[in-house]
């Protein structure tokens, strides 16, 4: 708030060069001009289904690896080396390659996400697969548990807490992964129209986008933290 | 050494109970071994139907292994010998091993087949004396609730053997009390074979109808309690018995064990 009237202010008295950093005044009626004529939601649209896609695919196959590194022993031995030095190289430090063998389009773009959330889903997932209490495991056998029965009452729930761990960071991935490929030769979304605006030094368009982005990384958390605190109700902790 | 009342019998015998059912355990030259160490030395045991059996020895005698065995969740320990048991066979552990994730209904009923899984779930919780509970979290009871819980999650099964390691073992000296109590009120109602695993004497003269001290791999024991129940561990037979198994213990002087556990016995 203080930074906010401060800013107001300091736009107010002439103090801030409009190229530099725009008012909020002239924020936010720049905010009503770009969803008047539709272009903020364009690209807000584009983003999200960029961002949306990308942590589909992350999620599932990042689950799917750690599902399957974490229920078999072939599965661990073929998967979890690779993926651990996987993770050692940031999503983004492989851009230059995944253009070169999927060019710019949306492709590229949706796989650079899936592969930032895929290795977060796959790390704390299988940690939390790999860290069921093996009394557990005895108890199930003991109880003459099928193998079905086995996942669905002891593996699932057991992995969810590393799951939503997990997704919590595969979200926050996806944004930065949104961010980058957007950036690069994009012709659409809130990158795009950033990065645009930079060129023609619209600071107040700048900070649309910068809201709009902000926007969506906290409310994309606060909705992953609260079906956690849903699902995961059985846990005990700190917080009450 | 000197013959009880209450009818010590060699370890090798056919058992003390005409067993004329099939029995609830048996085992014929059954050995379990971890590296170059037999823990099971050509053991034979018989156990009858509904007969409710304690089995007490010193860390390392075994106790572990035996019951790990008959509860066939020993697949990856060397070994060899015959071994019977029923098809349903109930286990409770020192913890009561609720899954964290399941309310305490879900989790008795955790992998009952069959209908009315439920009905019966809620039945079992009423018995041990947890109705009301059924929507809890484990976490939210008490230990001695959770283990309520995991004797309901047991008994629920209808077993025809109830396999107990040291149950009452991880709760407070007024819980266990209650428990022994709950348990044997179970017992008579339900009439499962038993075998409780256990390294307090008095807890095994007063629950069980025989006693079974386990020693380097072997029954060096084999004692049937013929006293009334409930039992009063002021009563002299009582204290006859404990002295014996506490002999067969190697504890030449009762008072002495007693760092493990309060002891209920005023001494005369």
């Amino acid at each position: 708030m203080l930074v906010i009237a401060l800013w107001w202010f300091a736009s107010a008295i002439g103090y801030l060069d409009p190229r530099i950093l725009s008012g909020p005044g002239t924020v936010l009626s720049t905010a009503s001009d770009l969803i008047s004529s539709g272009r903020l939601q364009d690209n807000v649209l584009i983003s999200l289904q960029r961002a949306g896609l990308g942590l589909f695919f992350g999620v599932t196959a990042g689950v799917l690896l750690a599902v399957a590194a974490g229920l078999s022993r072939t599965g661990e031995y073929l998967l979890d080396g690779p993926l651990q030095i996987k993770r050692a190289i940031p999503s983004l430090a492989m851009l230059p390659l995944l253009i070169l063998w999927l060019g710019i389009g949306e492709q590229m773009k949706v796989t650079v996400i899936a592969l930032g959330v895929a290795v977060n889903m796959y790390i704390n997932t299988y940690a939390s697969l790999t860290g069921i209490d093996s009394r557990y495991v005895e108890l199930a056998e003991g109880l003459d548990l099928s193998r079905a029965q086995f996942i669905r009452k002891v593996v699932v729930p057991g992995s969810l807490p590393g799951f939503f761990v997990g997704l919590r960071l595969g979200v926050t991935a996806s944004w930065l992964g949104l961010i980058v490929v957007e950036q690069i030769n994009a012709t659409s979304g809130i990158g795009y129209m950033m990065f645009q605006a930079q060129q023609y030094a619209q600071s107040d368009v700048i900070i649309v986008g910068l809201v709009a982005y902000g926007i969506f990384g906290f409310a994309s958390d606060a909705a992953v933290r609260a079906v956690e605190r849903k699902v995961l109700s059985w846990r005990r902790t700190l917080a009450g | 050494m000197a013959t009880h009342s209450g009818g010590l019998n060699p370890a090798h015998g056919t058992g003390t109970t005409a067993v004329e059912e099939r029995p609830a355990i048996r085992t014929r030259r059954l050995v379990r071994r971890f590296g170059d160490r037999d823990v099971l030395k050509e053991l034979d045991l018989t156990v009858a139907p509904g007969e409710f059996t304690a089995l007490l020895g010193r860390s390392g005698s075994g106790k572990s292994t035996l019951l790990r065995a008959v509860a066939r969740l020993d697949h990856t320990v060397e070994g060899s010998g015959e071994l019977t048991v029923p098809d349903r066979v109930s286990l409770s552990f020192q913890d009561s091993r609720l899954l964290p994730w399941l309310r305490v209904i879900d989790n008795v009923t955790l992998g009952l087949r069959g209908p009315k899984a439920r009905e019966r779930g809620l039945t079992a919780l009423a018995e041990v004396g947890l109705e009301g509970r059924d929507r809890s979290w484990p976490h939210e009871l008490s230990g001695g609730e959770q283990q309520r819980a995991a004797l309901a999650r047991a008994l629920v099964r209808e077993p025809e053997l109830l396999l107990a390691d040291e149950p009452f073992g991880a709760l407070d000296a007024l819980t266990r009390i209650k428990m022994h109590g709950l348990l044997r009120e179970l017992y008579e109602r339900h009439r499962p074979a038993v075998l409780l695993v256990t390294h307090d004497v008095d807890e095994a003269v007063e629950l069980a109808d025989r006693v079974l001290v386990l020693e380097d791999g072997r029954i060096s024991i084999d004692l049937t309690v013929d006293l009334p129940t409930p039992r009063s561990r002021r009563d002299p037979r009582f204290q006859e018995y404990r002295d014996t198994l506490l002999t067969a213990l190697g504890v030449a002087q009762p008072q002495t064990l007693s760092e493990e556990k309060e002891s209920h016995v005023p001494h005369a």
